[in-house]
């Protein structure tokens, strides 16, 4: 699947998507693959503060959670309530099934951030 | 019409189980499997006693007939694998046989039926029973003292580090973290947790255990306790054990053993000698109490002297008899406490007087059907029978080491106790995962070992055959497994839609907890 | 020894193919300083016929045949044959844990109907496979109504069972979980409503109340829930006598139940193994701690059941996990359910019918002797009653063990403001013999041989 251009990402395997002010994060395609088939998503609540590199949720696979990172920090301004109901939408297309949007703290985060070529280079090193 | 030919598969053969829809679609009204005597007391009107409390339309619970019922439990029993029927090797749960003894005698009518209320006058066989197994746990440990009331593994974990946490209280500080090996069960760092302990976790060494040298570095005045297995998740014995425990002492904290696998070392070795300050038993592990599907189990807790002050009440003892307690008139032969009022000066009774406890952790006095079973396990063998035990479990698992390393990867190569783990490396370059061969093995009539644990072993298939194998049963499951090594090589497919012989084939585990179904509903 | 399936020379042929020269080889990473040469100090090894005797002895020091009114969170109900030969079953009694699903269908399917059956009785939309025991449950309830709440109070009536209560507080102590205790009303038995709801603050996760509390006596569940509920707080209800749940509105206000089954088909075995429960709301299952059983199909389509939301468990989350729980009552739960099929749905009910009209009788019977008083006589009771007395409960207990009867619980050491008085259960097993008995007994008066 691509990488969006338009996205930047990190090590941890999510992106963020910046539109003004506000950041929509989720988690990348080779993050989903690695975990298998999702089965739940666990995500804060609207108005939570997210700090980046620090936990704003997890993910679950039938045997297996895994954390969710947050890229930037900021405060939560919406979340994608249909991954409740149908967590699956993570697997069948990654790049759209944002998980949060972030209203960012510091702006400056987001152009720290990797690239879609510098993601690619990671991931490629990490199979 | 062409018939499928009946084939057989190792110890196996197709047979024919019936099938049965859940019990709720036998029901129907009117049927019933029950007989109440007449009320001999006036009759009520419920709906006038209870009031707003009562309950106008019963539970949608079935109705069914006698004869229903057993069909029923008895169907849904033939689909299940069981010790009885063959080796069952899952690794850290030793799955060894349930002697039927054990059960006559939990049965006792006048142990069973003991309230545990009941004047302890009237509960002195009772309370022996719990004075023997004490006693015979204290010495199969190297102890000094214990409590038997935690009901399962992890709630003596629970009591065992709540101890600890008692016991640096009482030096003027708690202390903040307990240290974990990586390859610890889950149930280490979680009791940790619940103890409001940060869990800090240690790597192992290239051998599989405890790094001596890490674990110096970062045991400091912080440190509460090391929680260790001994012998190891995979089943390496630390024979560095006592410098671990010096390591610890020598900065205040203590050494927690988890008693797993105490299998490996009943009548061998006593953790007691070796530096434990306090370890918990799993009775339906090592003492053979039954697994019945997932519990009930007992987790005993015993612990060195300096933590004696500590254990949840009450705590079982010895006093003066009171004189007025037994009955002055029985009718000869007629039921009833006629052999009491021996003249016994002392009885055995509970004390509740224990200013430092940490606490009950259960009600009433722990799981005790299986502190009956346990003893049965006990005295039916005696020390020279415990000893015997061990070693026979030790061989067997060294026996099947010997009879698959050839075909499987042994990641550490540190001698074996009682288990075995091997990696699923060299199968899994063919695409073929523990998880497949674990399936595949149960066409060839055996319960799977553990699959991937510990996690510090990447794809492990971990083995514990105990000692209950006899060497006909060990050598087919050496050979149904050198048989799928075969087919990972020759029909990978086969291995990895495993099982082909169960009622059910793989299941969808995902569905299931996308969405969950976790109850029977009546269709509208 | 008899369990050991192996001639020595089986032993020898194994240990040379291990390639070890003697059994002591496969012990050699056990320093020579801590292996045992000896024998442990231990019995010797009993023949079978011998174990039995031992335990059959032991059984006879208890006295046994005698009439009881003792319940207090352990109840002496019939328990059906079947259940005994059902789980006698070695497919059933041999097996572990069901995380093999194609040969453990069985189980699974027995935890799939257990889990119904709660719900049913219960109200509640979710029950796990089994906690250890109701108090244990009750502790871990409060733990998971702080993780949904996010709160770190809460507040027990003290009408619960004090060994309940002690549990929790063992539990809670060392993770920042303080409890108010909430009185009860003296003329009702009941929790204090008006001491209830100054004792909710909003740090308070839930509140936790036992009905049939410990004296036997119903809460107002609507009304305690109300309360609750106002301020932010769960409410959780602990149930000691699940027979109750046969006549007893089920809680359905409440938000997590916390249930003893040990009424349903498990023997006294003076205090364990039981088994307890979790039931909950559909919102909050994923705080809900221990095992589940979920339905869902096969490869090719058929019904099957398999232990489902592992994530929620500690071989998973580890330190986070919703508790450390591993091992449950399995077995003791498949008693439960063998007994409420063979009860069913108007068997239940025709049981506690039974309980209540023998406590009724006892309770009036007992109550209207000499020197005898029925505390909170005006509240609807199950099948537990406290009886004041002008006798002390030990001079009390004494005279009625001279008639092969144990008498009610004396309640001094947790509740000394009732003064002399007594806990008394009557069950189905109770006869009208045994409760004419104990009043004349009580009065003093003369009694028949």
């Amino acid at each position: 699947m691509a990488y969006p251009d338009t996205y930047r990402y990190t090590k941890e395997h999510e992106w963020i998507d910046l539109s003004g002010s506000i950041g929509t994060v989720g988690i990348t395609d080779y993050a989903q693959s690695t975990l298998g088939d999702i089965v739940f998503v666990d995500l804060p609540k609207v108005g939570d503060p997210v700090t980046a590199n620090e936990t704003f949720g997890s993910v679950e696979s039938v045997k297996a959670v895994s954390d969710l990172f947050s890229p930037v920090s900021g405060t939560v301004t919406e979340v994608n309530e249909a991954l409740t109901n149908a967590p699956d939408l993570v697997n069948e297309d990654a790049h759209t099934a944002w998980m949060i949007k972030v209203s960012l703290s510091d702006p400056a985060q987001y152009e720290s951030l990797w690239t879609a070529a510098q993601y690619q280079a990671f991931i490629a090193e990490e199979v | 019409m062409t018939a499928t030919p009946r084939t057989t598969l190792g110890k196996v053969r197709a047979h024919q189980t019936q099938n049965e829809g859940l019990i709720f679609e036998k029901s129907s009204p009117g049927k019933r499997a029950y007989k109440l005597p007449p009320l001999d007391v006036p009759d009520v009107d419920p709906a006038a006693l209870l009031g707003g409390a009562y309950r106008p339309e019963p539970g949608q619970l079935p109705e069914v007939s006698e004869i229903e019922v057993i069909r029923h439990f008895t169907r849904l029993s033939t689909w299940n694998y069981a010790i009885d029927l063959g080796m069952y090797p899952l690794g850290s749960c030793t799955m060894k046989y349930n002697p039927r003894v054990n059960e006559f005698v939990s049965r006792i009518e006048g142990l069973a039926e003991a309230h545990p209320y009941r004047p302890e006058s009237l509960a002195q066989g009772s309370l022996e029973i719990v004075e023997l197994l004490q006693r015979c746990l204290i010495e199969i440990t190297g102890m000094d003292a214990i409590t038997l009331q935690p009901a399962a593994g992890a709630h003596g974990e629970f009591t065992g580090i709540l101890l600890v946490r008692a016991y640096h209280q009482s030096r003027g500080n708690p202390r903040k973290k307990v240290l974990i090996p990586d390859s610890a069960h889950g149930t280490n760092p979680a009791t940790a947790a619940i103890c409001g302990y940060e869990v800090q976790n240690i790597k192992s060494n290239p051998e599989g255990g405890i790094d001596v040298a890490e674990l110096e570095r970062i045991v400091d005045e912080d440190t509460a306790a090391l929680m260790l297995t001994n012998p190891s998740t995979i089943g390496v014995f630390e024979s560095e054990i006592h410098r671990i425990a010096d390591i610890l002492h020598a900065k205040g904290a203590l050494l927690y053993m988890d008693g797993a696998n105490m299998n490996a070392l009943v009548g061998k070795t006593r953790p007691g000698d070796f530096g434990v300050d306090v370890m918990h038993l799993n009775l339906h592990k090592t003492f053979s109490t039954p697994h019945g599907g997932g519990g009930p189990g007992s987790g005993p807790v015993a612990c060195k002297a300096i933590l004696e002050p500590f254990l949840p009440t009450p705590v079982l003892v010895r006093k003066p008899a009171p004189a007025t307690t037994t009955p002055t008139t029985t009718t000869p032969g007629a039921p009833g406490p006629s052999h009491l009022g021996t003249g016994e000066t002392t009885q055995l009774g509970w004390s509740f007087d224990r200013p430092q406890t940490v606490g009950r952790v259960r009600a009433f006095y722990g799981n005790y059907g299986m502190f009956i079973r346990a003893l049965a396990y006990i005295l039916a063998n005696g020390p020279d029978g415990l000893r015997q035990t061990t070693e026979d479990a030790v061989l067997n698992a060294n026996y099947i080491r010997a009879g698959l390393q050839d075909l499987y990867e042994l990641p550490y190569k540190t001698a074996s106790m009682h288990e075995v783990v091997f990696s699923d490396k060299r199968q899994a370059a063919r695409g073929i995962k523990t998880g497949d061969i674990a399936k595949r093995l149960i066409d060839y009539g055996f319960h799977p070992y553990t699959v991937s644990f510990p996690m510090i072993v990447s794809g492990a298939l971990m083995i514990e055959p105990t000692e209950s194998e006899s060497l006909e049963e060990l050598d087919l499951f050496i050979a149904a497994m050198r048989s799928i090594a075969a087919e990972v090589e020759s029909n990978p497919d086969l291995v990895k839609s495993a099982p082909h012989s169960t009622r059910v084939s793989r299941l969808d585990e995902v569905t299931a907890a996308r969405k969950p179904i976790l109850r029977w509903k009546p269709t509208a | 020894m008899r369990y050991l399936p192996k001639s020595d020379a089986e032993r020898a042929q194994m240990l040379s193919a291990t390639g070890a020269l003697s059994i002591d080889e496969l012990f050699a990473m056990i320093p020579a300083e801590y292996r045992i040469t000896s024998d442990l100090d231990l019995p010797r090894q009993l023949g079978e016929s011998e174990i039995i005797d031992y335990f059959k002895a032991a059984g006879a020091k208890n006295a046994v045949g005698l009439a009881s009114f003792l319940g207090a969170g352990c109840y002496r109900h019939y328990r059906p044959v079947v259940i005994d030969s059902l789980v006698q079953r070695g497919e059933f009694l041999t097996s572990y844990t069901p995380y093999q699903a194609e040969i453990t269908q069985g189980t699974l399917q027995a935890i799939f109907e257990f889990q119904t059956m709660i719900c049913e009785l219960t109200g509640m939309d979710v029950a796990n496979a089994s906690m250890y025991d109701g108090s244990t449950g009750a502790a871990e309830a409060i733990m998971m109504a702080t993780r949904i709440t996010g709160r770190s109070h809460s507040v027990v009536a003290r009408s619960v069972h004090p060994e309940y209560r002690e549990v929790m507080a063992t539990y809670h102590q060392h993770q920042g979980l303080p409890t108010t205790t909430v009185d009860y009303n003296r003329e009702t038995g009941q929790v204090d409503l008006a001491a209830l709801d100054a004792a909710i603050t909003p740090d308070t996760a839930a509140v936790l109340v036992q009905s049939p509390n410990f004296f036997g006596v119903l809460e107002d569940i609507p009304a305690i829930a109300a309360i609750a509920h106002a301020k932010g707080a769960l409410l959780i209800v602990s149930i000691a006598e699940a027979v109750s749940l046969g006549l007893v509105r089920p809680p359905v206000e409440a938000d997590i139940v916390s249930l003893e089954a040990q009424s349903f088909g498990v023997a006294l075995s003076y205090g364990g193994p039981f088994c307890g429960v979790i039931a909950t709301k559909d919102k909050y299952l994923r705080q809900m701690p221990g095992r589940l059983a979920g339905q869902t199909t096969d490869a090719d389509g058929q019904r099957g059941f398999v232990l489902t939301l592992s994530t929620r468990e500690q071989h998973i989350r580890r330190e986070k996990a919703t508790s450390n729980i591993c091992t449950n009552q399995a077995l003791v739960a498949l008693m439960a359910t063998i007994f409420l099929t063979v009860y069913g749905k108007e068997g239940v009910r025709e049981l506690a019918h039974h309980n209540l009209a023998k406590a009724a009788y006892a309770a009036s019977t007992l109550g209207t002797q000499p020197g005898a008083k029925l505390l909170f006589a005006g509240s609807p009771r199950f099948h537990e009653f406290v009886l004041q007395t002008t006798d002390s409960p030990i001079d009390l207990n004494n005279r009625l063990l001279t008639h092969n009867i144990v008498g009610g619980l004396d309640l001094s050491k947790w509740y000394p403001e009732l003064g002399q008085s007594t806990l008394w259960c009557a069950t189905e097993l109770t006869t009208r013999d045994h409760i004419d008995t104990a009043a004349r007994v009580l009065a003093g008066a003369p009694v028949e041989a």
